[in-house]
């Protein structure tokens, strides 16, 4: 029999009921990370996830465009000269081949911190339970099916289910 | 820093209830602290995991992330979800001994 003295234990349940919906309008693949990692992070504490794709958003889970998804330096004045305060001349970010390579760049970033590419990490969050839903009406403007979209998406669902689904969630808009 | 004893073992534990020394875990203390958080009993694939993690602390000095056991230990993360409901990343490393990861994956 194993004993203890003054013992305590951590509370695991403190998250217990917790709700998070994210709704995910961008279809770059910088813009792509901030839900995923948010929404993976709340699905490891046990909170309950449900991920709303919109508009541009539904390039992220497109069977056609996940794994092509890119960024542009044209206009992103956030976009420095590697380390430094330099702000990448915006000229030089219209030039052909500049976004691919841009977008190769952020990719080993995001690999060599340990970070899945976008469609495993989807896997990951829908197998750690969490929920993805592409936006009906952005759906039918872009004239897309359920059939266009990675199996992970559970379904193509309106504002009002939407509001339903989320009901007592923390919403965050990106 | 409260102190408890545990399987006859002084160990020390910071405010939340986590191990603070890595060093005064063994496997007994483990099977106990599972307990305590309704994982009873450890199974063969908890303990596959909580050896990897002990491994990779050793050899990297931070607690694996979720994301790191399941491409690395051969559990993937739909089993690392059921051995450790709820909060996965937090219990395996607080049975294993070690401090929450840092890591967000």
């Amino acid at each position: 029999m194993t004993t203890s003295e003054g013992f305590i234990a951590p509370k695991f349940d403190d998250d217990a009921g917790r709700k998070l919906a994210i709704i995910c309008s961008k279809g770059t693949l910088d813009m792509a990370y901030p839900g995923l990692i948010m929404g993976n992070g709340a699905v490891q504490e046990g909170i309950e996830l449900h991920l709303f794709y919109t508009f541009w958003g539904l390039d992220v889970i497109r069977k056609k465009t996940i794994d092509k998804l890119s960024l542009t330096p044209v206009g992103n004045t956030a976009m420095r000269i590697g380390p430094t305060s330099l702000a990448m001349p915006q000229t030089l970010g219209a030039l052909p081949g500049m976004s691919s390579m841009a977008s190769w760049m952020m990719r080993g970033k995001i690999k060599g911190l340990g970070v899945p590419p976008v469609h495993e990490f989807i896997r990951q969050i829908a197998d750690a339970g969490g929920h993805l839903w592409a936006c009906r009406m952005s759906v039918d403007m872009m004239k897309l099916t359920q059939d266009d979209f990675i199996d992970e998406v559970e379904d193509i669902i309106n504002v009002s289910e939407f509001l339903d689904l989320s009901r007592g969630a923390q919403i965050i808009f990106v | 820093m409260p102190t408890a004893s545990i399987a006859g073992r002084e160990v020390t534990l910071n405010d939340e209830g986590f191990m603070t020394d890595p060093a005064q875990w063994n496997e007994e203390i483990a099977a106990f602290l599972a307990g305590q958080i309704g994982i009873d009993p450890l199974t063969d694939e908890h303990w596959k995991v909580i050896r990897f993690l002990r491994t990779d602390f050793g050899e990297q000095g931070e607690t694996a992330t979720i994301r790191r056991v399941s491409t690395m230990a051969g559990v993937d993360t739909k089993a690392l979800y059921s051995l450790f409901p709820g909060k996965p990343a937090r219990k395996m490393a607080y049975v294993a001994g070690l401090p929450k990861p840092k890591g967000c994956v």
